[in-house]
């Protein structure tokens, strides 16, 4: 074989089912996305241009789910990377039982997703929820400690929370869910990159009088810096994305369809509106969304650089 | 440094330490809680389902559930075919990514940078755009509610991810291994099988583990591509004890357990090799 295809040979596998189920549908998906197919109009359908795009930008509800899209995102990510780095900081230094920590930590991202998503909604039930039953427990005892100091009677302290049925609360429970299982992966990339770092160049700087916190700031955070930007990009589109979470905690978007990001709106709008013509234009415009994001960051931060090297 | 300054500097230290270990404690504690509490829910006696206890071994602790769960429901059958699937789509992902992956750090060629470029863009569409399509492909070729469409799918989603992956890893590898290989007498396609794949061990059991969990843990596009519920894979038959008008928690907790455990075990057996294996593709340090 000439050198020359050898790499042709070892893509082609990959791509041909690439190009079957990824581009094929992707075409298809563009051709619907001009028509006005739906329930009624399954066989007969027609081409009716930009008319499914004007639609998903004049209705309001549209911007409204796009906002919370971003907000979803932003909040997930900045927990995941504070809560992934901060962990990944202190597992690197002298500490007991180094692997226990390790292995426990990294138990949430080792749970499938979906069994993550329906056990934290049992969780999130507000009579027999394990997370209204330990409010309660925390309640009962700020109550005692309140109660040492006067015989008033002052009530509830913290209150349970009607968390899926209001519309901020089911959000903020998604949240939490999401900030659980997505944490472990940006602690384990912080702490391939922190266990990068030579330890001789600690030992020489604090020889030359370096801080604790200069060492970080110009050691630390210069390592650290490379290796979770890819990850935070990847992080951003896989958030941004994140169907099972937000579907099933919220079971399609309780209460009355307020709980949606982006993706569970349009999945709502396909298997239970049957609005394909619709669907196809909006999954569009998210993917344009999210590959003008994408794109920035990946420019911004260089997280590209060895992709085409 | 004076006597006074360095007890202080002591303090200081000590406070940190201290407050590693609560922070290492409350997420830990944080981590574990929702596994603790499938298990407690998979052992409680059926009477007892909705109780507001918080204890982790439920009072009457039984493995009724468990018995239910294997003689009672199809789960058995669930089980042999997620099985099926996920093993066929982790041995497809693994061999065509570990190939691709090699082509893409190794070579240059036509299309190398729109090919590595695009695979990211696949990651950025929303589940809905491929799956629409599939769905009324499937539809209408009448070839709804099989594996096969299961599998293709499963294989699509997560090869980008893997190659990149692998590609990443390959890029550590030194190339003047594989130089000196042919002087020994390789040729280009043995020097690869023969020198740079075995080296690649971590990154090809970190591959297969992520093609595994994505497979083995899908819902929603298999929500869609099977519906008779004797070819429900595992996360079907689990939500199926949810949607009924009142939720079977005792079978869905007890499935879950024996969904998860394998999963969590194989994770922490191999996460040894997750730091060295997870390279994030085009990351150098």
């Amino acid at each position: 074989m000439k050198t020359r295809s050898i790499p042709y040979f070892y893509v082609s596998p990959a791509f041909l089912i690439l190009g079957l189920v990824v581009i094929l549908p992707f075409l298809y998906n563009l051709v619907l996305s001009f028509s006005n197919m739906n329930l009624t109009h399954f066989r007969d359908w027609d081409f009716v241009g930009f008319k499914q795009y004007g639609k998903v930008f004049s209705e309001q509800i549209f911007y409204i789910v796009l906002l919370k899209t971003f907000i979803w995102t932003a909040v997930n990510v900045v927990f995941h990377v504070g809560f992934g780095v901060m962990l990944a900081l202190i597992l690197n230094t002298n500490i007991r039982f180094k692997n226990f920590w390790r292995i426990i930590l990294i138990l949430p991202w080792a749970v499938p997703q979906m069994i993550t998503a329906l056990t934290w909604r049992g969780m999130f039930n507000y009579q027999y929820g394990a997370v209204n039953l330990i409010i309660k427990k925390i309640d009962g005892f700020l109550q005692g400690i309140f109660g040492i100091f006067s015989t008033a009677d002052v009530g509830n302290i913290i209150e349970p929370v009607a968390w899926l049925s209001g519309e901020a609360t089911a959000f903020i429970a998604c949240i939490i869910t999401n900030v659980w299982l997505g944490f472990p992966f940006m602690m384990i990339v912080a702490l391939g990159a922190l266990q990068s770092i030579p330890k001789s160049l600690y030992e020489a700087t604090s020889i030359d009088g370096a801080s604790k916190f200069q060492q970080f700031r110009h050691i630390t955070i210069p390592f650290l810096k490379p290796v979770m930007m890819p990850a935070i990009v990847l992080g951003v589109i896989w958030t941004f994305n994140n169907l099972n979470v937000m579907w099933l905690v919220s079971n399609g978007g309780n209460p009355s369809d307020k709980t949606h990001i982006l993706v569970s709106f349009v999945y709502k709008a396909v298997f239970n509106h049957y609005r394909y013509g619709y669907a196809a234009a909006l999954s569009l415009v998210i993917f344009l969304i999210l590959l003008a994001i994408g794109w920035t960051m990946l420019k911004k931060t260089n997280a590209a650089k060895g992709v085409a090297e | 440094m004076t006597k006074n300054n360095s007890s202080k500097l002591n303090v200081r230290s000590s406070i940190f330490e201290i407050l590693k270990y609560a922070i290492l404690l409350i997420f830990s504690a944080f981590a574990v809680y929702p596994i603790l509490r499938v298990l407690t829910i998979s052992l409680r006696p059926s009477g007892n389902l909705h109780s507001t206890s918080l204890a982790i071994i439920p009072d009457g602790a039984t493995l009724q559930n468990f018995i239910n769960l294997f003689t009672q429901q199809l789960f058995l059958r669930w089980l042999g075919n997620s099985l099926l699937v996920t093993i066929t789509v982790t041995i497809l992902g693994v061999a065509l990514a570990s190939t691709a992956g090699y082509a893409f750090s190794r070579y240059k060629f036509k299309g190398k940078e729109f090919g590595m470029l695009s695979l990211i863009a696949t990651q950025m569409f929303p589940v809905t755009m491929l799956l629409l399509p599939l769905f009324l492909i499937l539809v209408k070729l009448h070839i709804y509610d099989t594996f096969l469409g299961l599998i293709i799918a499963y294989s699509a989603t997560a090869l980008p991810f893997c190659i990149w992956q692998m590609k990443g890893f390959y890029d550590t590898i030194p190339v003047s291994l594989e130089e000196a290989a042919k002087i020994d007498g390789c040729n280009e396609m043995t020097a690869f099988t023969r020198v740079t794949l075995p080296l690649a061990a971590p990154a090809l059991v970190i591959t297969a583990l992520f093609t595994f969990m994505s497979a083995w843990s899908e819902y929603l596009v298999a929500a869609v591509l099977i519906s008779d519920r004797s070819k429900y894979t595992i996360p079907l038959g689990l939500k199926s004890f949810q949607s009924n008008f009142d939720t079977e928690w005792g079978l869905y907790a007890a499935g879950s357990l024996v969904v998860m455990i394998p999963v969590i075990i194989l994770f922490v057996v191999l996460s040894r090799w997750l730091v060295s294996g997870l390279t994030l593709g085009s990351v150098k340090g």
